[in-house]
This record gives structure tokens, sequence and C-alpha cells, in this order.
């Protein structure tokens, strides 16, 4: 694919690969990068080289939802696989032809926030190298019924750049899932990935991320929302596999009557660790903001969750709500919560909490009462923590897919 | 064949005594309830039966069906036959409560064994008209958001699936309004069988109005100390405990 570049993407492009050469690295000390393990900055292991992968395969492997209204399958920002069978007037477009064909629609919508919970210089790298990924416009007043599936594979050696944009016209609905997953079990890959999400007026957006790359990968994914009136967007991380992974998510409430939800659930095993970083912006007056994440937390596994409520002066009336809740399944895990409020505004309703604890000796109890074993009684319960988080994505279909990976992980835990 | 417990004797891990030598033995197709005042040992005896941990057995044993149960764990005092229906059922968020009785029903099954689900549910929703349990219930998290009656029903919904040899209710009627109590009782008579030893643990006479008891044992103090047939519960709920506090005859 020898496409040319729009102009103005060309023109950020340079601009952004400057901003990245002089932007510092982040160090210890900085207060976005509280409890983080800066040395999983340090992407020289990777090998230049891309793993040699064949697309036949991972196609056939990419198994989702059971009928998605189109799906997509890259191969290290490469597509691979497409297909659809959505109304003529959505675009839902790999975004290298998007860029080509939708250059201004894509350009108005395009990495507009301000990146600010500290990745800063890896959104500059992001935005200076993005190749592709997918676009997806859906016009007013359009319902879209099943979910776009996308799969990225990482093939390993190698940085890749996915990016989703979605945009939803007045009263439009649509879902979009993106899986990541690693070609192999054993070649480290990075990706920085960037999912800009617009809701219009009074329309509903879903967007799900499952994390599932190998366990010597690397991945940074920063989630921009804007939330219009009466909009509702909810956004769903799942981490379970990677060495390390970095989620940044902001979330803008931006008219009266915005609702945004902003869930997650990270089971890290062994000596994973997530970084999970939060902003919930209430811009407008009257706008609705809950975040919930939930972290079970097994073998020496770290998390770390800093989530920030800032209601702007004029954003009266506002609904917000923080919630970070670890579930400690060893004596060597290590959960840290730094959950934060700044309110400048009058009438608000907010409230944000974290807790961290580990299943007691009754709750098993219970379980033994009734002939289940202790390693099993624990796994039920845990799986049931996150449960909680998964059922409010209220689409039978993404949460059978969601929890089909939350089973795999669990399942590889207990053979541990 | 029986639940049979011997100079049973077990103390808190603090080294406080609090069973001080039960003996009692409920032959299967018998029904039998203790009562006896609050502090009296009644709740620890069906903990200690179930194998709850925090409780250290110091002497005696508890023999199922002539098996001592005292190397067993749990969970396989479970499988063996044992069920205890809670005072207070515990919540388990997020697991739907037709899951988790499957997931009793599977621990039960030998390794690569599969519940019928056909089979399951039709079982399940037998058992659920009979205690007079919305189908809702199926999908719901165990016991997160029940009233006490519905959790004292889930309790008896449990025990009617897992079907085992010998069932150990505390308190069951505790909580539980007077139709509630009804429609416990009718899954509790259900149960009756030739093959089934139960032991109620309740405060109160009002139950055995509705579960008919062929022994009544009064506990005190860690002791089983006094047998006697139902007329035993009428007459503790006209006088009350109080002959324990005179000096025991010898």
């Amino acid at each position: 694919m020898t496409s040319v570049l729009p102009a103005w993407l060309q023109a950020r492009q340079q601009a952004a690969q400057k901003r990245y050469e002089s932007i510092p690295t982040p160090k210890r000390g900085d207060e976005a990068w509280r409890f983080a393990n800066i040395k999983q900055l340090n992407f020289e292991n990777l090998s230049g080289t891309a793993l040699a992968a064949d697309p036949a395969n991972l196609i056939s492997r990419s198994v989702g939802l059971e009928s998605p209204a189109a799906k997509f399958v890259f191969l290290n920002d490469e597509l691979v696989f497409s297909e659809s069978s959505l109304p003529d007037s959505v675009i839902c477009l790999p975004l290298a032809e998007a860029f080509e064909k939708h250059s201004g629609l894509v350009e108005k919508h395009f990495m507009k926030q301000e990146t600010r919970l500290g990745s800063v210089k890896y959104a500059a790298l992001h935005e200076a190298s993005v190749k592709n990924g997918l676009f997806v416009h859906v016009p007013e007043n359009q319902i879209v019924e099943g979910a776009i599936e996308v799969h990225h594979w990482i093939s390993g050696g190698v940085t890749v750049f996915p990016h989703t944009l979605v945009v939803t016209g007045k009263s439009s609905q649509v879902r979009v899932v993106d899986v990541f997953h690693s070609v192999d079990g054993e070649t480290a890959g990075l990706a920085i990935a960037f999912n800009d999400l617009c809701a219009g007026q009074n329309s509903s957006l879903d967007y799900v991320a499952i994390q599932d790359l190998n366990e010597v990968s690397r991945m940074i994914s920063i989630n921009e929302t804007s939330t219009a009136r009466d909009a509702r967007a909810k956004g769903f991380v799942l981490n379970t596999g990677a060495a390390w992974a970095r989620n940044e998510s902001l979330s803008r409430l931006e008219g009266p009557g915005a609702h945004s939800d902003m869930l997650s659930v990270s089971i890290p095993d062994r000596e994973q660790e997530y970084d999970q970083r939060t902003f919930q912006h209430h811009v407008s007056e009257g706008a609705y903001s809950d975040l919930l994440y939930k972290n079970t937390l097994y073998g020496h596994s770290k998390t770390v969750f800093s989530g920030l409520i800032f209601v702007d002066e004029k954003a009266h009336h506002t609904d917000a709500y923080q919630t970070c809740r670890n579930l400690l399944m060893t004596d060597d895990c290590e959960a840290n919560s730094m959950p934060g409020l700044e309110i400048n505004a009058d009438q608000v309703k907010c409230s944000h909490g974290s807790t961290s604890a580990q299943i007691s000796d009754e709750e098993i109890f219970y379980l033994q009462a009734r002939g289940i074993d202790p390693s099993r009684a624990r796994q039920l319960i845990a799986r049931g923590f996150s449960v909680e988080v998964v059922a409010r994505l209220n689409d039978e279909s993404i949460e059978a897919l969601v929890l089909s990976y939350i089973d795999k992980k669990f399942n590889g835990i207990s053979k541990n | 064949m029986s639940l049979k417990i011997n100079n049973l004797q077990a103390t808190l891990e603090n080294g406080t005594e609090i069973l001080k030598g039960v003996n009692l033995e409920i032959p299967a197709g018998e029904i039998h309830a203790i009562m006896g005042p609050n502090g009296s040992g009644k709740s620890t005896l069906s903990k200690v039966i179930s194998g709850h941990e925090s409780y250290i057995v110091t002497a005696g044993n508890i023999l199922l069906d002539g098996v001592d149960l005292s190397e067993m764990s749990i969970d396989e005092r479970s499988r063996a036959g044992i069920f205890l229906a809670f005072q207070y059922p515990n919540e388990v968020p997020g697991v739907s409560n037709a899951n988790f009785i499957r997931a009793a029903l599977q621990a039960r099954l030998p390794k690569g064994e599969e519940i019928d689900a056909v089979g399951y549910y039709k079982s399940l929703y037998e058992k659920m008209d009979l205690l007079e349990m919305d189908r809702k219930f199926t999908g719901r998290a165990v016991n997160e958001g029940f009233s006490g009656g519905e959790k004292k029903r889930n309790e008896i919904l449990q025990m009617m699936m897992l079907e085992p040899k010998y069932c150990i209710l505390d308190e069951t009627d505790s909580g539980l309004d007077i139709d509630a109590l009804k429609i416990v009782a009718k899954g509790v008579n259900a149960m009756r069988s030739p093959d089934r030893g139960m032991l109620l643990i309740t405060h109160y006479q009002r139950l055995l109005d509705y579960i008919k008891p062929d022994h009544v044992h009064v506990m005190s103090e860690g002791r089983i100390v006094k047998s006697g047939g139902p007329e035993l519960a009428l007459e503790l709920e006209e006088n009350g405990y109080d002959f324990l506090k005179e000096p025991a005859l010898v």
C-alpha cells in the first residue's frame, strides 16, 4: 500500500516527531508516573525485525463475537482480513484508507485532546508513527446492531501503533471491540495504541479493549473520550496479558446529560504490572460519570491506579463516581491506589474510593461447605469479582467474549 | 447407618472450650432437634461437624455411616454427605445461583464428567417451584440482595439439589415469617427419607410444628443435657430453660 498521506497529516506527523524527540522520558518522581516502573519505558530490547507470521493462520485464530457487524484483522498494523455487513451509510474503514478517502472527516476528530495523564511523549510518538487502525463514522440516527470486531496481531520484534477512531452522529449507536494478541508466546513486542472516541449528541458509543499480549510484550494505550449532550459513552478495558501495560483514560463530559462509564478488569499474575491512570473531566454542568476498575492480583504482580475526578467551575449538578477495588490473591502482590477529586463547582454529587482485600475464610467456608474445593472456591469468587464489572457491558455477546479471555486467564492460573 | 458424634470436645483457637463432650447419634431416617439457650454451643456443633477450621477438636470424633470425618476437609465432608444450611448464608457476588449450585454438583462428579445442562435445569426448576422461588433467582448472584427469607429458601434449594445423607439446619427458622417458614418446612419435609438423617438447630418450638422431629435434645454449656421425644420441645416452650439452673440431679 503506497498511498500518499494527506498534507495535514504529514505536517502533524513531522511536528509530533519533533515533540517526541524534545520531550524528556518520564523519570522517577514525576507525579504522573508515581509508583510506576520507569524501567519498562526502555524499549531497547526489541529486535527491530518483525517475526514472520502467516496471516491465514492468524485469521483463523481471530475468534471473536458470534455474529459481528464487521470484522477486521490486522498484523503489525497491516490489514489482512475484513468483512462487513454494516449499512452503507456507516463508514468503517482501515485508518490508512480513511486518511485517503475521508481526509477531512478524519482530520476533524483525530487526536484532538491534550494528553494529560503522563504519556504525552508516547502520544507524540504514536501521532508521528501511526499508519493504520480503524475509522468508524456512524451518521445521525443510525443504530448499528451487533458490534464491530477488530483483532490486532503483534508479531513481536517491533513497535506497532494501532489507532481506533470512532465518531457517532446525533442519536446513533455503535459498539467496537479491539482485541490485542501476540503471534507467539516468546517474542517481545510493543504496542503504543490510541483510541479516540467522539460520542455525538444523544448517541451511544461502547468501546471494549481486550489486551491479551504475551507476557514479554508491553503496551501503552491512551484513550480519549468526548461525550456530547445526552450522549452515552462506555469504555471497558480488560488486561490479562503483557509483561507491562499502561492505560491512560480520559473522559470529557461536554454537554448536559452526558454519561460516561469507565470500566476495567485486570487480572495480573506472576510478575505482570498494570498501571492505570484516569481522568473524569466534567466540563459541562449536569453530566454523569461512573468509573469502576477492578484488579485481581496473583503471584508477584503489581497494579497502580491513579484516578482524578475534575469538576470545572461551571459544571454544576455534576454526578461523578470513582471506585477502584483490588482483590489480593497472594501475599506477594502489590496494589497501589490513588483516588482523587477536585471540585470547583457547586451542588455536585461525587464520591471516590478504593479498597484492597483478600478473600475471607468465611467466604471460602461457605463454598467449601457445598463441596467445592478451596482452590476452585477462590477461583469462583475471583471470577465473580470480575463478572460484576463485565455485566455492566449489557451485551450478552460481548460479555461472553470478554469472559472467555477472563476464563482463559483463570484456567492458566489454576494450572500454576 | 447414622451420623454419630462421640464425646466431641472442641475449643476456639485461643483455647476457649465450647464443646465439652457431645454425644449424639442421628440414625438415617430420623429427624433430631437440638434446642438450648444462646451460647450453649449449638451453632458451634454444626460448624465442627462441617469441619470449620476455626475450631480445634481436642477429643472425640464424628462418624458418618461408620467413617471417621476427623481427617477430612470441609469440602470432602460435604461430598461425603454432610450438608449445613447456614444461619447467615454468605453472599457470593458475581456468581449466579445456577452456576454456584452447578459448581457444587460438578465437584461431586469424577474428573472429565460434565453435568447434563438440560437435566440440571429441569431438576433446579422443579425444586424452585416447590419452594415458590421465582425463576429470576437462577440468574441472580448467590444471596446478594436476597431478603432473610429468600436466603433461607436458597439454602434449602441447595440442600435439595445436593441430596446429602445428613442435613444440619442451623436456625433455619430465624428471621422467617410464618408463610416463609411453611414453605421452608415443605422443602425440608420433601427431603425426609429413610436414607437421610436431619439435625435441626432451633430456639423455637414453632419450627417443630411444621417439621416433626423424632427426638429433641437440649444443649447447655457444650453438652447435651436432656433428651426426649417431641413433647420435650413443648415443655421447653412452656417452661423455658430455667430447669438448667437448678442443681443437676445425679
